[in-house]
């Protein structure tokens, strides 16, 4: 009995072990950077890496980040394109559920099949040619470009509020419809109203999908900085001052990390849902 | 629009056929029967139109396009393309540059494996009680939430001669272990790989549990009563019920591996033998004005993903991945 219990205690230890290990792992580098965005340039040559900072009040680098990294608007880029694409998604997602789950019509298996087969494409594997529709839109190098890529490529979400749209009761439309109310007017007060769940679920996802994208800005917006590309761009004229750096990928890190804390139950439910889909 | 609509709209059962003109129009309908009618089987349509243009005009058109370049030597610009049969495949699979991104993918290919093997073992030691449950769980999952161009200069940052990996191996007497870890063209490919399962394994291991969290309790209690330890546990009830999940990011880790783009463009920009697949074909396209090739690239990734796709969707079942 005692040798069994000795047993468990040691798997026990073994298993907060590795916990620990894995914490260590992940939160190492990332204090790191911390410490680092405190330390002035000359600390930051000669100090040790876990080394605390002399100064915690030295603030230079944010300002410095700030000031001359484009990271205001970058964050405003980012925040432009995040509205518009986010509400983009959720209309045309919601619109495609709704036609499809509520109507019976010529062509309805085919859009199906259109959508399901454009799930397997990867968007990374077709950028060489949407870049040339983008350019001939006359979109590239505006935020156009970002938004329209975002809200019009995915088809995750469509299959989200496809799924939710189902437990919705046909009832309800159906009651409203003897009231007297056309379609538009049934799915902005009735279809979109109870798919509350499932827009947050899809603006959580994307909102942070969008918000971390690097690929797209890049590529189509070179002008229109977001928080991303304006971070990599740091790469050039910063590239000796790792200090500032540093405090860029704090900048960047806050409000990810407040959005975690302060949604991580939804968070959890989305990626799960949204990754098996 | 024909009349062959297969089912009329559910609110109004026979309102997809031509309905006869002495009807008796019903109570509360809207406006004159006509119009409504048509404005009623058009509805749907409205609805698609603009998910369907963005669909055709940023998916479908896209893949054709990118067809339709891969057979020809186009440099973006040019008005004319001439066309060059199957040239550009053949640089494909035998310019040594080109050759060698393959090779760069199976580093990440076998990492994956790591990154699931580890996501399991935390999902599975994570799904019984434990203190700090929640943060454990949290400090896991919360990398894979972080944008990737700030991971990049994390590890820059952490991984620089002196820096803070360097730092830490000499602090624990493992300072043999030390190496230029993004300069080395030996090492290169492994730290990226391992940054890239630092980036990812929170995904999988989120699934995982999640998969693992909706097994009932009572199968772990009838198994506590027979006797089962953690182990035989594991063995006959964990494994079995999440294996759906496990061949799916098993059989999505190969597209992923070809896949990989921005961790070591941001790290390396593909230097020191670390280019991969959609770092090449960016470069070719954009820089190197060789659209035709970087298209032939492209339809190849497309027809890999597409191959393991079909091949997931034959060796699991349906049902079976609708766990979530």
């Amino acid at each position: 009995m005692t040798r069994v219990r000795t047993g468990s205690v040691l798997a026990r230890g073994g298993v907060y072990a590795s916990l620990v290990l894995a914490t260590v792992v992940v939160v190492l580098p990332i204090a790191i950077v911390v410490l680092g965005a405190f330390k002035t340039d000359q600390e930051y040559l000669t100090s040790q890496p876990l080394d605390p900072p002399a100064d915690w009040s030295n603030v230079s680098n944010f300002v410095t980040a700030f000031r001359d990294g484009e990271m205001v608007s970058g964050f405003l880029n980012t925040a432009v394109v995040l509205a518009l694409a986010v509400t983009g998604t959720v209309l045309i997602g919601a619109g495609a559920a709704y036609a499809i789950d509520r109507f019976r019509f010529a062509g309805r298996s085919a859009v199906l099949v259109a959508f399901l087969v454009a799930t397997l494409v990867p968007g990374v594997t077709t950028q060489v040619a949407t870049f040339q529709i983008i350019n001939g839109l006359g979109l590239y190098n505006t935020i156009w470009a970002g938004v329209l890529l975002f809200a019009g490529t995915d088809i995750v979400s469509i299959y989200i509020f496809w799924q939710f749209m189902r437990s919705i009761p046909r009832a309800l439309d159906e009651a409203a419809t003897l009231d007297g109310a056309g379609h538009l007017r049934i799915f902005f007060r009735i279809i979109l109203p109870n798919l509350k769940p499932a827009i947050a679920t899809v603006v959580i996802i994307k909102g942070i999908a969008i918000y971390n994208e690097f690929y797209i800005p890049y590529l189509y917006m070179p002008d229109h900085k977001t928080i991303a590309t304006s971070l990599f761009a740091f790469k050039g004229p910063f590239g000796s001052q790792w200090e500032v750096i540093c405090a860029g990928i704090v900048i960047i890190l806050v409000p990810t990390l407040v959005a975690f804390l302060a949604l991580q139950r939804w968070i959890y439910n989305g990626f799960t849902s949204g990754a098996t889909k | 629009m024909t009349e062959t609509a297969p089912q009329a709209p559910p609110a109004r059962s026979a309102a997809g056929r031509p309905a006869p003109a002495t009807r008796a129009p019903r109570p509360g309908g809207p406006g004159p029967r006509r119009p409504a009618r048509l404005l009623r089987r058009g509805t749907p349509y409205l609805f698609l139109l603009v998910p369907l243009v963005l669909l055709v005009g940023l998916t479908y058109l896209p893949v054709a396009n990118m067809v339709w370049y891969s057979f020809t030597d186009w440099d973006g610009l040019d008005k004319t393309k001439t066309y060059v049969g199957l040239d550009n495949y053949v640089d494909v699979f035998t310019q040594p540059r080109n050759v060698q991104v393959f090779k760069v993918s199976l580093y990440y290919f076998v990492a994956s494996f790591a990154q699931m093997g580890l996501a399991l073992y935390f999902a599975t030691v994570l799904s019984a009680r434990l203190r700090f449950r929640s943060m454990w769980k949290g400090i896991l999952f919360f990398p894979y939430l972080i944008n990737g161009v700030a991971i990049g200069l994390i590890f820059l940052d952490f991984l620089r001669p002196d820096g803070g990996l360097d730092t830490t191996l000499r602090a624990v007497g493992l300072q043999s272990l030390i190496h230029q870890w993004t300069g080395d063209p030996a090492i290169v490919n492994y730290t990226l790989a391992s940054v890239s399962v630092w980036r990812y394994l929170g995904l999988n291991f989120v699934m995982f549990l999640g998969a693992i969290q909706s097994i009932p309790a009572d199968i772990y209690e009838a198994a506590e009563i027979d006797g089962a330890g953690r182990w035989a546990q594991f063995r006959w009830i964990i494994l079995p019920s999440i294996r759906p999940i496990v061949s799916l990011s098993f059989i999505l880790a190969i597209s992923g591996s070809l896949s990989v783009f921005e961790i070591p463009f941001i790290m390396t920009n593909g230097g020191n033998g670390s280019e991969t697949f959609v770092i090449r074909a960016v470069k070719l396209a954009f820089n190197l004005e060789k659209v035709g090739l970087a298209s032939a690239m492209a339809v190849v990734l497309l027809l890999v993903v597409l191959l393991v796709s079909w091949v997931q969707r034959r060796l699991v079942p349906d049902e079976g991945v609708d766990i979530a």
